[in-house]
């Protein structure tokens, strides 16, 4: 099975997470697009680690999981927060920050 | 050994002293303010009269003290010296002493004002700049002074700043003596320029080394300088309309001492002008137009105080006339310059008499028949009226009557027109002075008819005011005789202006010049008294000769100001204010306008929504993987 199906797979992924992130409202779904977008990208760095038959992308791989799951736990906690000032979850709502 | 001499900063502090009390002690001092400023000029008079027998005493008559340095700058030193030498010496004593008469003479002019204390600081103040102006030994401390006695003229003219008429006279004044003070600053900076130093000394043992083209520039910097503080041609307007402050200020100021700095700075510049013939005639020139044009306008004018200033120009006019003769004629136009000081600050101070019995009215065609309730102005009034006209032998005669005589011994042409011009003057002088004297003192009581016996019987002025002017009629009478009597006052200003030439070859006979000088006025006094013995309408007549048409309007001087200077002077500033808002704000305003607008716009990209702004992220990625793929793979 060549490995180009799975950077396929990759792609289709990513620009899912990215169409998402831009048309979604509600914070928790732009939230998993981009947690979508992540793993898009692992499954590219993973397959080219495959290609390659080096350990360095699937090394990335692991950084990027850790970095993913500070993110979450960061990101989610502004959604807290944004959530019980406004009670919405809608990023349109939180707008303030502007000119 | 301590002396005097080692204290002269004395002289100028005591006034000066008086001065800032006066003015920081406000309201506190209205009820001793004037006994201080006249005790504080009584005891300059005092010590000048003591400085001046202590100068007679010494061989070497010239005293400098430094009392500190002023300015150090590089190789311009200037330091704050005195010198004191008999030019000095003698208008110390005519600043302090007439000052003094003129100091108690308006403790009774000013009783009724309630700012009679500013008044005397001001007068204090005057005092004090014109004692550092004659007392300076370099041309920086003059100049200090000199813009001293500017700014107390200024102040004085506008002491009743609340008329409209006081206070743009005030103006009018200070601007003109600007344009003068300009010349000055020009002839310091050129001296300097070309001599590394201002201090009398340096400048005048130097002035062998300038070419002849610096040494003319400079005596013509210095005479304009000159003409703005003495009221010449063409800088003489300001002088009759400094007649709008109160009177005393005008006999202080615009009579006797003030306007008469621009021939002391003159004849103490003497070195440079000697120098340069081409100066010397330029002052000439200036005196002989000036002492002409005074003439002609007092004969049109029926303000009382307007005649005076204008006899007061004229007069000043002789003494450039006599200033730029040069050689013996120096010490005459400092003999003209001190009887001069002594009659016309009489008049004046008669002319304040007159005024303040008949209620501040000032037009002669609403006076006459004065000499009888107001016998003591009239007889000091008539002694200081004979004295100007030049009869002997009262005190004008003595002085007059040699610059007239100097002035034809020019040689070539210029002597039979500088002569012909003081000789009409004197013819015109007694003309006008008769006329004023006629109308004022003699003839039909016309204030009487005028106010249909409304008008209380003007009463002689309180003895503080007729005492003054008994003493300067005194003064008009004798110091004539007492100055020029075997040349006292030529052999004691040798040292300054070169002894006096034992015999002169004169071009006409001296007795040939006293009769037709004598006749001339004979002729005025004849002609005026004639036309106005039996009084005069009292407002004056609508049509008249051209020449008295144009002598009303001063000769149209205004008129030309006017039109050169201030026409053109507010079109370059209409130029000038149209480049700086339109040109240099223009750009200014333009560059900051773009970059506001600009600014405004861009800012609308910052929407707050973060969909937005991913949308961009997105857009900037692609277009950074578009460039790198072009970059790689072309």
């Amino acid at each position: 099975m060549s490995p180009t199906y799975y950077l396929i797979l990759a792609a289709a992924l990513f620009t899912i997470g990215a169409v998402g992130v831009l048309v979604r409202r509600n914070a928790i779904v732009v939230f998993m697009c981009v947690e979508l977008m992540l793993n898009a990208l692992n499954l590219t760095l993973v397959t080219f680690s495959r290609i390659n038959g080096t350990l360095d992308g699937q090394v990335m791989a692991f950084f990027v999981m850790v970095v993913a799951a500070a993110e979450v736990v960061i990101g989610l906690a502004i959604i807290m927060a944004i959530f019980r000032s406004r009670s919405s979850t809608s990023v349109d709502d939180a707008n303030i920050l502007k000119y | 050994m301590s002396s005097i001499l080692d204290v002269l900063w004395l002289l100028i502090a005591l006034p000066l002293g008086s001065a800032v009390v006066l003015l920081l002690a406000g309201r506190r001092a209205d009820r001793w303010g004037h006994y201080l400023g006249c005790a504080t000029v009584a005891a300059s008079f005092v010590l000048g009269v003591l400085a001046f027998l202590a100068l007679q005493a010494r061989t070497d008559r010239s005293v400098e003290e430094t009392l500190f340095r002023f300015l150090g700058v590089g190789s311009l030193k200037v330091d704050i010296g005195l010198l004191y030498d008999p030019l000095s010496a003698v208008f110390v004593l005519l600043i302090t002493g007439v000052g003094l008469l003129i100091h108690v003479y308006s403790i009774g002019y000013m009783a009724h004002d309630s700012a009679r204390r500013r008044f005397f600081a001001y007068l204090n103040l005057f005092v004090a700049a014109m004692l550092l102006l004659v007392l300076a030994n370099n041309f920086v401390v003059v100049y200090i002074g000199w813009e001293g006695v500017g700014l107390a003229s200024y102040l004085l003219i506008a002491f009743w700043y609340y008329k409209p008429a006081a206070a743009s006279a005030a103006k009018k004044a200070f601007l003109m003596n600007r344009v003068g003070d300009v010349g000055l600053a020009l002839a310091i900076f050129l001296m300097f320029a070309n001599l590394g130093t201002t201090s009398y000394s340096g400048v005048f043992a130097g002035v062998g080394n300038l070419s002849s083209v610096t040494a003319t520039t400079v005596g013509i910097l210095l005479l304009l300088g000159a003409c703005g503080k003495s009221g010449q041609f063409p800088l003489q307007a300001w002088l009759p309309d400094a007649m709008e402050g109160p009177t005393p200020v005008s006999a202080l100021i615009h009579a006797a001492t003030m306007v008469t700095a621009g021939v002391y700075l003159i004849v103490r510049a003497s070195p440079i002008f000697n120098a340069s013939p081409t100066a010397q005639l330029m002052v000439c020139i200036v005196g002989a137009v000036t002492l002409l044009i005074g003439c002609i306008i007092g004969c049109a004018k029926d303000d009382i105080k307007r005649v005076l200033a204008y006899s007061t120009m004229s007069q000043i006019g002789y003494m450039f006339l006599a200033a730029g003769l040069g050689g013996p004629a120096y010490a005459l136009a400092i003999l003209h310059l001190l009887t001069h000081g002594f009659f016309k600050a009489g008049l004046f101070l008669g002319a304040g008499s007159v005024m303040h019995g008949m209620k501040d009215q000032t037009d002669i065609r609403r006076f006459g028949g004065l000499a009888r309730v107001m016998p003591a102005t009239a007889i000091t009034f008539g002694l200081g009226y004979l004295a100007i006209i030049g009869l002997p032998p009262l005190s004008g005669f003595f002085s007059k009557d040699p610059i007239i005589q100097h002035a034809f011994d020019r040689p070539g042409w210029s002597g039979w027109a500088f002569g012909g011009a003081a000789l009409l003057g004197a013819g015109l002088t007694a003309f006008y002075m008769t006329r004023l004297m006629v109308l004022t003192f003699f003839g039909r009581r016309r204030w009487a008819a005028a106010s249909g016996g409304q008008l209380p019987e003007p009463k002689e002025s309180p003895w503080v005011m007729t005492a003054p002017m008994g003493a300067l009629a005194v003064g008009s009478v004798a110091a004539g005789f007492l100055l020029s009597n075997a040349d006292a006052l030529s052999n004691w200003l040798a040292p300054v202006v070169g002894a006096p030439v034992e015999s002169v070859a004169h071009k006409l006979e001296p007795l040939t010049v006293t009769w037709s000088v004598l006749g001339a006025v004979m002729l005025g006094v004849v002609i005026a008294a004639a036309m106005f013995a039996r009084g005069t309408a009292r407002s004056e007549p609508v049509t008249a000769n051209p020449i008295v048409l144009a002598a009303r309007r001063n000769l149209y001087a205004d008129v030309i100001n006017e039109a050169v200077f201030v026409r053109l002077g507010a079109w370059a500033m209409r130029v000038l204010v149209f480049v700086d808002s339109r040109g240099v704000d223009g750009t200014i305003n333009g560059l900051a306008a773009v970059c506001g607008g600009t600014s405004a716009r861009l800012r609308r990209l910052q929407t707050g929504f973060v969909r937005s702004y991913s949308l961009t992220m997105l857009v900037g990625v692609v277009a950074v993987i578009l460039a790198f793929s072009l970059a790689v793979f072309r």
